[in-house]
This record gives structure tokens, C-alpha cells and sequence, in this order.
């Protein structure tokens, strides 16, 4: 397997993508949304930048199999490492006054 | 005794280590090694992210007031600034992979730049937090954490920490304790990734690299990437979440 060569054009249409994302960040964190809405916009457009920047900057897309499993197990233990903790606090008054 | 017959010996890279078989494999193999460090990397912000969200439900008001009185156009130029970055280290990759080595010092040189700037941008912010005694902890001499408050109905100080119901002092001190680990781990990372480019700006100034070897120009670009992704989860955590509570 030989080495891909992004394009400059997915290079830019990237940064312009990147550029959009923070505009609307910015535009959307200024806004009232109800509930927790603000903090789900605001890390949705955060995940698509990131994922973005991974994929193409990176170039994950066009890389063998064995980095996505590398960068997969990565996004494992992260979950492991939130979805554990967070069964821990939230979980902590179910047995008694606290 | 046979004739010596000359043993054909692929034509190699000088750049090709013994250990490996052909450039391809060592190219790989330099890839792959970055993106297990990268993968302790996230694990490391990882842990403060985790410490962030666990705070940032105790005490909501408190990281609202505090995200508020941070400097939102500092912070949005500067996540700008991060992504032109990472535009201009994918632009250094691709000239070391086409072979244009006047191209990719120059993406270097304007990567380095724009890197200093954060940095410069950074300080700036820093300084202000400073200005207004707003670094967490005693240690900071002449300016121990001691923030002054807004009174309610008074004139716009940007100077002081306007309070939303609920939030005190003390619980934004934490607040603070986490902006600066995290920024401050992240600065950290940009120093190093700007030492790091300036090596390899070095040596392709010296012609190292080309379109068969470029792995240092690669890896290099994979931490730096990383690095813009931690940051364009920091400044909407830190810098934006509280921004609609504002005028509540």
C-alpha cells in the first residue's frame, strides 16, 4: 500500500469547514437554547471539527487499518474512562441520604 | 568453489534504517508509533476533561461567572489563528510529499509563526488574569487569588467577576484551577510542537526530506493536528458555555 496524497483542494474545503465551525459556535454559545441544549450545539460542532481534523488533516481516511484501531481503542478507554466515573456520581444518593 | 555471484541489493534509501524492510514499512511503522503516544495523549487530557465536567456540574453558576469574565474575542482569534495552523502544517506535509522543499519551509516558517502568536495571544490572557487576581492559589506574589466583585446594578467593570445567582468566589477559584491546568498543559504542548518544528524546519532546510522520505515532517504534523483538536474542544468549554447566562 502505497502513501495517499491529499489534495490541496480537500486541504482548504477542510480549513474553510473548520473556519464555519467556529463561526458557528461562537454564534450559537451567544443564544439562548433551552435545557442543555447550549453544551450539546457547542461539543456536536466541536466532535465534527475534531473529526474533520482526524480524518483528513491527519489523514486517518486514507491510513491502514491498523491506525484505526489504534485510534479507535483510543475513543474506548475515553468513553471507559467518562462513563464509569459518571456511574459513580450519579449513582452515589440511590443508596441513601447523601 | 562456485562463482561469486553478486547478490542484487535493492536500491535504498540512505534515510532506510536496517531494521526495516523498505521505506514504506518504515514510514508506517513512524506512524503508527506516533499515534500510540497520541492515544496516551487523549488519555492525559482525557482525565482533565473528566475533572472539568465533574466541576462544571457542582458548581454551574460559578464556572458560568467565571467562563464569562474570560476574554471571548482573545479566545475565538486564537482558535483561528490554531486552525490556519493546522492548515499550513497539512500544506508542510503535502510539499515534503510532492518534493517542494521551498514550499515546505515556508509552510513551516508560517506554522512556527502562527504558533508564537497563540502563544503570544496566551501570555496576553494570562497577563490579565493576573492584572485582576484572578490565578488560583497563594503563590503568586503581590497577587494572591483575591478577585474583586461586581455590585449588582453597577456600572460594567470588565475588570471584575460579575456573579450570577449562586456562584461565589471560592467555587470560582476552581474554575480558575482547571483554566489553567488545561491551557496551560496545552501551551506546554505548543511550546514543545514549536521546538519540535523548528528541528524539522532545520533539516529541510538542509534538504532532508522528499517525496520518499518525510516521516519526521508527518509525525510532527500528527502532534501538532492533535494538538488544535484539544484546543477546539477547550475554547468552547471553557470560553462558552456560560455566554447565554449572561443577561439572565
Amino acid at each position: 500500500m502505497s502513501e495517499h496524497i491529499v489534495s490541496l483542494r480537500v486541504y482548504i474545503t477542510i480549513f474553510l469547514a473548520l473556519l464555519a465551525g467556529t463561526a458557528l459556535t461562537v454564534f450559537a454559545g451567544l443564544r439562548d437554547f433551552p435545557g442543555q441544549l447550549n453544551v450539546i450545539i457547542a461539543l456536536t460542532i466541536a466532535v465534527v471539527k475534531a473529526t474533520l481534523v482526524v480524518l483528513y488533516f491527519m489523514h486517518v481516511r486514507y491510513s491502514s487499518k491498523l491506525i484505526w484501531v489504534v485510534f479507535t481503542s483510543a475513543l474506548f478507554w475515553l468513553v471507559i474512562l467518562f462513563a464509569f466515573t459518571f456511574s459513580d456520581y450519579w449513582t452515589r444518593c440511590w443508596l441513601g441520604p447523601c | 568453489m562456485p562463482d561469486a555471484v553478486p547478490i542484487e541489493h535493492e536500491a535504498s534509501h540512505p534515510a532506510l534504517q536496517h531494521h526495516f524492510e523498505n521505506m514504506e514499512q518504515q514510514r508506517e511503522a513512524g506512524a503508527l508509533g506516533m499515534w500510540v503516544f497520541l492515544v496516551t495523549e487523549l488519555m492525559f487530557f482525557g482525565g482533565m476533561f473528566l475533572a472539568y465536567t465533574l466541576y462544571r456540574n457542582l458548581f454551574p453558576a460559578d464556572f458560568a461567572s467565571a467562563s464569562n469574565h474570560l476574554d471571548l474575542t482573545l479566545g475565538a482569534v486564537n482558535t483561528v489563528v490554531l486552525i490556519l495552523s493546522s492548515l499550513t502544517m497539512a500544506l508542510a506535509v503535502y510539499s515534503a510529499q510532492v518534493g517542494n522543499r521551498r514550499n515546505l519551509i515556508l509552510c513551516l516558517v508560517i506554522t512556527i509563526t502562527l504558533g508564537l502568536t497563540f502563544l503570544g495571544i496566551k501570555a496576553v490572557e494570562y497577563h490579565d488574569k493576573y492584572v485582576d487576581s484572578l490565578i488560583p492559589g497563594q503563590l503568586i506574589p503581590g497577587r494572591p487569588y483575591n478577585p474583586a466583585v461586581q455590585e449588582h446594578g453597577a456600572p460594567d467593570d470588565k475588570h471584575k467577576l460579575h456573579l450570577l445567582p449562586g456562584a461565589t468566589v471560592k467555587h470560582v477559584e476552581m474554575f480558575y484551577w482547571i483554566y489553567f491546568a488545561m491551557t496551560g498543559m496545552h501551551a506546554l504542548h505548543m511550546i514543545i510542537g514549536v521546538g519540535v518544528l523548528s528541528v524539522i524546519l532545520f533539516f529541510s532546510w538542509r534538504g532532508r526530506y522528499g517525496p520518499e522520505y518525510h516521516n519526521p515532517v508527518e509525525i510532527s504534523g500528527l502532534y501538532w493536528h492533535f494538538v488544535d483538536i484539544v484546543w477546539i474542544f477547550l475554547f468552547p468549554l471553557l470560553y462558552l458555555l456560560g455566554r447565554h447566562l449572561e443577561h439572565m
